[in-house]
C-alpha cells in the first residue's frame, strides 16, 4: 500500500523538482555513507567479538557494553544513513523520533518493571526454576517475600 | 452452543451451514429483518437507478468531506446494533432474579457483552471521531483534501470492512464470549475454539490499518498544509486535539496490532506467548492490550473536547478562555495518557511500588484535565450564552463528565480499586466518562456542524427531547449501576440470586429505555430536519457567527473547500476575518489542482474482509488466493501515476457566482 | 506553514491569489508511518525480554544460535544499506542505469539474507526447536521472523521500484518512491542492531 499520492505540489508546477530540502533525506554524500559503513562494521565486529571471544568475564558486564555498542551504531544509522537531523521536515522527523524513542523506552522498561515484579510477587520459590532451567543468572533469582 | 469440533474441509474449512443460528429464534428474526430490509434497500437503489452515483459520488470519492460522512453514517448504524445489545442485557439483568434464567442463554449473553464493548469503541466511537476529524480538520486549516486522498477512502474501507466481519458474526458463527479485550487464556485455543475470538481478532486488526493509516495521514495533513499563516498556536482547539488524537492513535494501535497477532499466533500456530503452559504468561497481553487500550480512551476524548471547545466558544461569543492552557493541557495528557496503563490492573499482583507509581499518574493525569473543565467555565463566565442544542450538550457534559472524573480518581487509588476492580462500578465509571464525555460531545459535534454538511439546520424540537432523554436517561441508566458496584456486584453476570438488587437493574432498565427514546428522537430529529429543510435552510455559510475557517465556506462546501486559500493572522481567522473587514473574491478564479476518484480503496478492502473471513473459518487456499491477490492489486495501484486533475476555472467561477446570487437572496 | 506567498502578506491579505501548493508529505507521513513500525517491534522486543528466559526445559539461546551464521547475515545487510545509499547518490546524479545496478545488488544481499534467515530457522526447526517448544522461541521466531517479512516486502517492493523506475525513469514520484524505501531499508538496519545485540548476542552470552 505504498501508493499514497495527490499531492498537491506537483512535478508539472516545477515545485520540489530535486526533492532535497524537504526530503527526509539531507545531503546524503559518498563520504557520509562510507564513514557510516565502517563505522557501523567496526561497531558491530566489536561485539561479535566480545560475545565469541569470551572477553569479559562477568556477563552483567559484557550485556552493559553490548547494549552501549548497540544504542551508539543506532545513532550511526539514524546520522549517517537515514540522515536524521534536527531540520528535515522543518524538525518534525526528529520530534517524531523522539517521541518514539520515549514511548519505546516506555514500553520496554515498563513491561519488564511491571512483569519481574509480578513474577517476584505472585510466582514466588519453586514454580520459577521451572522456567529459568538455563542461562539464568543467580543474582537475578528472585526472592520469595 | 460452543461448536463441538468440527471437522474442516478443505474447501469450506469449518464452515458448513451448521454454522447458521438456526436454533436462536432472536437471532432468526433479526436475521430475516436485516434480509428483507437489505433487499428493501438493495431493490431501491436498482429502481431509482443509484448505483452508478452512489459508485462514483461516494464510494470511491476522495473527498475528505463525503469520506467523513460515510465514517458517521457508518458510527450511527453501528451505534444502533451496539444500543440493541445494550438493552437486551439491561432487559436480562432486570429479569434473570429468584430462580429465573432471564431469555439469554448464558452463552449468548456472553456474546452479547462482547459484541457491545467491542462495537461501541471501534466501530462507534471511532468511526464517528475518525469521521469528525476528517470533515472538520482540512476546512479548518483552510486545505482543500487531506495529504494523502487515497489512503483516507482506504482507510475508510478498512474501518467498514472491520465492521462488517462482526456484523457478519451475527449470523454466520459466532462472536468472540470473552470480553471486549478478549483476555487470555480464556481468549486461548483451548477455552475458546470456536470462530467467536477469530472473528474478533480479525475484525481489529483490518480495522485497524484503517486507524492507523487515518491517523498518519491526518498528521501530515495538520503539520504540512495549513493556510500562510497558520502557526501551530493560531489553530483551531479541534484541530489540535485531532492531531494529538491522531498521534496516540499512530503510537499506540501499533501495540494493539502485535498482541492481536501474537494472540493469534497462540491460536493458529500454536505458539506459547500467553498460555500456561511452556512458559507463557498470559498477564503480558494484559499488560500489552493496555499500553494501547489507556491511550485508547484519550483518542476517543481529545477530540471530544476539542469539539466542547469550538461550541463553548461560538455560543458565548468570546474567544476561548486559556487558548495557550488548553493546548498545553492536551499535549500534556497525550504524553501523561502512556504512564497510566497499569491502573486496569492493579489487582494483578505487582506490589505496592508499581501500583503507588501508576496511581499517582493516574491522579497527576485529571490535573490537566481539569484545567480544561475551568477553561471552559471562564470562558461561559461574563460571555453572552445562547443555549442552542450544541451549548446544552456541553452544559450536561461538563457536570456528567467532572462526576465520572472523580470517580475516576477514586478507582485511582489502589486500595480501593482493590475493592472495586471488576464491580458495576468501574462499568457505571467508564460509561460515565465515554457517554458523558465522548458521546454527548459527538452529539454536540453533530448538532453544530449539521448545517455546514447538509446546508440546513437541525430541528431544535426534537433535538432538545433527545438531548433530555439523554441526559435523564443517563443519570437513570448509570447511577444504581454505580450503588451495585458499591454493594460488590461484578460485572458480565448473566443471573442473580439476591433479590434486593432487583429493583437497581429494574431502573437501569427504564433508564435504558429512556436512552431509546433519545436516540429514536435523534433520529426523527433528522427526518424532521430534512422534511423541513427549505426553512431550516442555512444560506450564508456561518449560521451560528463561528469562529473558525470552515465557516467562511459556503454550506456544504464547495469540492474544493476553498476557490482561494486563505491567509491567516491571528487565532479564530474567520471571526478575524469578519472583523476587519473581509469582502468575499468575485472573479480572477484559477483552475484548482485536485485528486481524481479511485476504486482502490474499495477493492482492496473487500479483498481484505475476504481474507479476513476465510482466515476466520481456516478456509486457507481461499485465504492465500485473497492476500496474494491483496498484494497484487495494491502493486498494480502503484502503477497508476495518473491520479490528479484541474477542475477549470470555468467551473469554480460559475460555482461562486451561483454562491453570490444565493448570499444575495438570502440577506 | 508554507513560506510560499511570494506577493508580499499584508494585514489586508485575506487569501492568496495564486494558486497554493503545501509541501509535499509523502516522506513525513512514511516516516510517521516507520515510527509506528517501531512501536510493533518495541512490543516484540517486550515479549522476547519478558518471556526470552522461559525456556520451559527446552533448548536456551546459547545452545541454539550459531553466532557465526548471524554475523554473516548482518554482514548481508550492513553490505545492503551501504549499497543502496549508492544507488540514492546515482538516483541524485540522475543516472538511471547505476541506479537500477545498486538497487539491483541492494535486493540481491536482501535475498541472501533472507535465504540464510530461513535456513537457520528451518535448522532450528529440524531440531525440535519450533516455534511451539517453549515461550523463549515463540517470542523468538515472532520477533526475527517479523523483521525477516519486513526485509521480504522491502524485496519485493524493491522489485515494483526497479520495473518502474526502468518503465518511467527517475521521474519526481519515483525518486520520492525511492526514498521512502531508502527509510524502510535503513530502519529495518536499525531494528536488526537491536536484533543481534538484544537477541543473538546477549542470548548467548
Amino acid at each position: 500500500m505504498a501508493g499514497t499520492h495527490a499531492e498537491n505540489a506537483h512535478g508539472a508546477h516545477g515545485h520540489d523538482d530535486h526533492g532535497h530540502g524537504q526530503s527526509g533525506a539531507g545531503h546524503a554524500t559518498l563520504g557520509g555513507y562510507l564513514t557510516g559503513f565502517f563505522l557501523s562494521i567496526i561497531l558491530t565486529a566489536i561485539p561479535f567479538w566480545i560475545v565469541m571471544g569470551d572477553v569479559f568475564r562477568s556477563t552483567s558486564t559484557a550485556a552493559v557494553v553490548l547494549l552501549v555498542f548497540a544504542a551508539v551504531q543506532i545513532v550511526v544509522h539514524m546520522v549517517y544513513f537515514l540522515h536524521m537531523n534536527s531540520k528535515s521536515e522543518g524538525g518534525w522527523n526528529m520530534l517524531a523520533m523522539i517521541f518514539t524513542a520515549v514511548l519505546v523506552v516506555i514500553t520496554l522498561a515498563g513491561s519488564f518493571w511491571v512483569m519481574h515484579h509480578l513474577n517476584t510477587n505472585m510466582m514466588p520459590g519453586g514454580a520459577h526454576d521451572m522456567q529459568n532451567m538455563e542461562g539464568m543468572r543467580p543474582a537475578e533469582t528472585p526472592e520469595p517475600r | 452452543m460452543t461448536p463441538s469440533p468440527v471437522e474442516e474441509s478443505v474447501l469450506f474449512g469449518r464452515l458448513s451451514l451448521n454454522a447458521l443460528p438456526l436454533h436462536e429464534p432472536i437471532l432468526v428474526v433479526t436475521f430475516a429483518a436485516v434480509v428483507l430490509g437489505g433487499v428493501a434497500v438493495l431493490g431501491a437503489l436498482t429502481y431509482f437507478r443509484l448505483w452508478g452515483y452512489l459508485w462514483r459520488e461516494w464510494l470511491t470519492s476522495i473527498d475528505h468531506k463525503k469520506i467523513g460522512i460515510m465514517y458517521v453514517i457508518l458510527g450511527l448504524v453501528m451505534l444502533l446494533r451496539g444500543f440493541a445489545d445494550a438493552l437486551m442485557m439491561r432487559l436480562q439483568q432486570a429479569m434473570a432474579f429468584g430462580g429465573s434464567e432471564g431469555y439469554l442463554p448464558p452463552h449468548h449473553y456472553d456474546q452479547i457483552f462482547t459484541a457491545h464493548g467491542v462495537i461501541m469503541i471501534f466501530f462507534v466511537a471511532m468511526p464517528l471521531v475518525t469521521g469528525f476529524m476528517n470533515y472538520l480538520v482540512p476546512l479548518q486549516i483552510g486545505a482543500r483534501d487531506v495529504a494523502f486522498p487515497f489512503l483516507n477512502n482506504f482507510s475508510f474501507w478498512m474501518t467498514a470492512s472491520g465492521a462488517a466481519l462482526v456484523m457478519a458474526s451475527l449470523f454466520v458463527g459466532e462472536f468472540a464470549a470473552t470480553g471486549w479485550l478478549a483476555y487470555p487464556p480464556l481468549s486461548g485455543i483451548a477455552y475458546s475454539p470456536g470462530v467467536g475470538v477469530d472473528y474478533y481478532i480479525w475484525a481489529l486488526q483490518i480495522a485497524g490499518v484503517g486507524t492507523l493509516l487515518s491517523g498518519v495521514n491526518l498528521i501530515v495533513t495538520i503539520v504540512k498544509m495549513r493556510a500562510p499563516g497558520m502557526s501551530m498556536m493560531r489553530m483551531p482547539v479541534f484541530t489540535w486535539t485531532a492531531l494529538c488524537s491522531n498521534v496516540l492513535i499512530v503510537a499506540s494501535f501499533p501495540v494493539l496490532t502485535a498482541a492481536l497477532a501474537l494472540l493469534s499466533l497462540d491460536r493458529y500456530v500454536g505458539t506459547a506467548f500467553f498460555t500456561n503452559d511452556f512458559g507463557g504468561s498470559a498477564m503480558m497481553y494484559v499488560n500489552l492490550i493496555w499500553i494501547w487500550g489507556h491511550p485508547e480512551v484519550y483518542i476517543l476524548i481529545l477530540p471530544a473536547f476539542g469539539i466542547f471547545s469550538e461550541v463553548v466558544a461560538t455560543f458565548c461569543g468570546k474567544r476561548l478562555f486559556g487558548y495557550a492552557s488548553m493546548v498545553y493541557a492536551t499535549v500534556v495528557i497525550t504524553i501523561l495518557s502512556y504512564l497510566v496503563w497499569l491502573h486496569h490492573f492493579f489487582t494483578m499482583g505487582s506490589g505496592a511500588s508499581v501500583n503507588s507509581f501508576f496511581g499517582i499518574t493516574t491522579m497527576i493525569i485529571s490535573i490537566p484535565t481539569g484545567a480544561k473543565i475551568f477553561n471552559w467555565l471562564f470562558t461561559m463566565y461574563r460571555g453572552r450564552i445562547k443555549f442552542e442544542l450544541p451549548m446544552l450538550w456541553t452544559v450536561s457534559f461538563m457536570v456528567t463528565f467532572v462526576i465520572g472524573g472523580m470517580t475516576g480518581v477514586l478507582l485511582a487509588v489502589p486500595p480501593a480499586d482493590f475493592v472495586l476492580h471488576n464491580s458495576l462500578f468501574l462499568i457505571a465509571h467508564f460509561h460515565n466518562v465515554i457517554i458523558g464525555g465522548v458521546l454527548f460531545g459527538l452529539f454536540a459535534g453533530i448538532a453544530y456542524w449539521f448545517p455546514k454538511v447538509t446546508g440546513f439546520r437541525l430541528d431544535p424540537f426534537w433535538g432538545k427531547v433527545s438531548f433530555w432523554s439523554w441526559t435523564i436517561g443517563f443519570y437513570m441508566a448509570f447511577m444504581p449501576v454505580y450503588v451495585l458496584g458499591l454493594m460488590g456486584v461484578t460485572r458480565r453476570m448473566s443471573k442473580f440470586d439476591d433479590p434486593s438488587l432487583q429493583i437497581w437493574f429494574v431502573i437501569a432498565a427504564l433508564g435504558a429505555v429512556l436512552i431509546a427514546v433519545g436516540i429514536g428522537s435523534f433520529l426523527l430529529q433528522i427526518v424532521v430536519s430534512f422534511i423541513k429543510r427549505e426553512t431550516l435552510k442555512d444560506v450564508t455559510g456561518d449560521p451560528w457567527n463561528g469562529r473558525t475557517l470552515e465557516w467562511s465556506t459556503s454550506s456544504p462546501p464547495p469540492d474544493y473547500n476553498f476557490a482561494f486559500t486563505p491567509v491567516v493572522h491571528d487565532l479564530d481567522a474567520w471571526h478575524d476575518m469578519k472583523k476587519r473587514g473581509y469582502v468575499r473574491p468575485a472573479g480572477g478564479f484559477l483552475p484548482i489542482h485536485m485528486p481524481k476518484n479511485t476504486w482502490a480503496g474499495i477493492v482492496l478492502a473487500g479483498i481484505s474482509t475476504v481474507c479476513g473471513f476465510a482466515l476466520i473459518w481456516h478456509i486457507w487456499w481461499l485465504a492465500g488466493a485473497s492476500f496474494l491477490a491483496l498484494v497484487v492489486t495494491a502493486i498494480t495501484h502503484t502503477f497508476n501515476y495518473d491520479r490528479d486533475f484541474h477542475i477549470p476555472a470555468a467551473t469554480v467561477t460559475e460555482t461562486e457566482a451561483e454562491r453570490s446570487r444565493y448570499l444575495a437572496a438570502g440577506v | 506553514m508554507s513560506a510560499h506567498a511570494s506577493a508580499a502578506i499584508d494585514d489586508k491579505t485575506f487569501y492568496l491569489r495564486e494558486e497554493h501548493h503545501p509541501e509535499n508529505g509523502t516522506l513525513l507521513g512514511f516516516w510517521t508511518y516507520l515510527m509506528s513500525d517501531c512501536l510493533i517491534f518495541a512490543v516484540l522486543f517486550a515479549c522476547y525480554g519478558v518471556l526470552g528466559r522461559n525456556y520451559a526445559a527446552g533448548p536456551s539461546g546459547a545452545d541454539l544460535f550459531d553466532l557465526k551464521l548471524v554475523a554473516i547475515n548482518t554482514a548481508f545487510l550492513l553490505l545492503s544499506s551501504i549499497t543502496y545509499g549508492l544507488a540514492m547518490l546515482e538516483m541524485e546524479k540522475n543516472r538511471k542505469g547505476t541506479t537500477l545496478f545498486w538497487l539491483g545488488v541492494t535486493g540481491v544481499f536482501g535475498a541472501c539474507f533472507l535465504g540464510l534467515e530461513l535456513y537457520e530457522f528451518w535448522h532450528l526447526i529440524h531440531e525440535g526447536a519450533t516455534p511451539q517448544r517453549s515461550a523463549f522461541l515463540s517470542s523468538f521466531f515472532a520477533l526475527v521472523g517479523t523483521h525477516g517479512l519486513h526485509v521480504f516486502f522491502g524485496c519485493v517492493w524493491l522489485i515494483t521500484l526497479m520495473v518502474q523506475v526502468g518503465q518511467r525513469g527517475l521521474i519526481l514520484e519515483n525518486r520520492r518512491r525511492l526514498m521512502c524505501l531508502s527509510m524502510f531499508w535503513h530502519f529495518l538496519d536499525v531494528v536488526w542492531i537491536g536484533v543481534f545485540t538484544f537477541v543473538y548476542l546477549m542470548g548467548t552470552l
